[in-house]
């Protein structure tokens, strides 16, 4: 089956992230694909590559992008709500005027189109929120 | 980053609002999705429960709060084709709302309708 995912809480505060982290690694252990995991909400949060957490807990962040890695899978930021959260790709960071970027490896951001894109094109669409 | 419009099928789409207006951005953005996916041209519904319906009350002043009073935009939904808009019968009761105190015109529906109709949609986007 052909799973969209959407993520709409931030790491750490909520357990969503974690929750779709999971059911992403499940599923994919069942011989099924993710076609994108769209990050909205404060769930934009998660992909920031400055997350620091302590050393005995979880790098939601680098899971993230370690699994975009492993497996090839699309993380999408919306730009709307990464942007109001200051998070920033280089270009974004440039067309906006400001000095630095955060993205995390693994992740691109782009428009809302890509949820209902997502949602069209997938079997199933999981909301990971509160 | 142009969205990608895949053109042929319909999916029969439901956005369920289910948080109060203001004190937490989930309405507004949900609403951003909305207007955003109208360009998808799917069988889109709109349903409203919970603290939800509060999104649709009449006469929204946000003066105090300091954030913008985002409801005009509920009545542009009609010009985005999106027309099947539901509220739940219990959530406005419960709230002391009837219909008089909404901004657009809606229909009513019962808890076990609103779970069917649930039931019959491919996509379910929860706010």
């Amino acid at each position: 089956m052909k799973f969209g995912i959407m993520v709409s809480e931030g790491p750490y505060t909520h357990q969503a992230a974690d929750t779709a982290y999971n059911f992403a690694m499940a599923a994919l252990e069942k011989g099924h694909e993710i076609y994108r995991i769209f990050f909205y909400h404060d769930g934009v949060n998660n992909g920031t590559r400055l997350t620091t957490p302590p050393q005995d807990d979880r790098n939601i962040v680098k899971r993230w992008s370690e699994l975009a890695e492993k497996h090839e899978i699309d993380l999408v930021i919306c730009v709307a709500a990464a942007q109001r959260r200051g998070i920033a790709d280089a270009d974004e960071s440039k067309r906006n005027g400001k000095d630095a970027d955060n993205i995390a490896p693994g992740f691109r951001i782009s428009g809302l189109g890509q949820l209902l894109e997502a949602s069209i094109q997938a079997d199933r669409t999981m909301v990971f929120g509160d | 980053m142009e969205d990608e419009v895949p053109t042929g099928e319909v999916k029969k789409i439901m956005y369920i609002n289910r948080k109060a207006p203001y004190g937490t951005v989930y309405a507004l953005e949900a609403l951003e999705v909305v207007l955003i996916g109208a360009a998808f041209e799917q069988d889109v519904h709109l349903v409203f429960m919970d603290d939800g319906v509060f999104q649709l009350k009449k006469d929204q002043d946000t003066k105090g709060l300091g954030v913008k009073n985002f409801s005009p935009t509920y009545r542009a939904l009609e010009m985005y084709d999106v027309e099947k808009v539901y509220v739940e019968k219990e959530s406005l009761e419960v709230r002391g709302l009837t219909t008089d105190d909404l901004i657009i015109p809606v229909e009513v529906l019962g808890t076990k309708e609103v779970s069917q109709m649930m039931g019959d949609m491919d996509v379910l986007l929860n706010f």
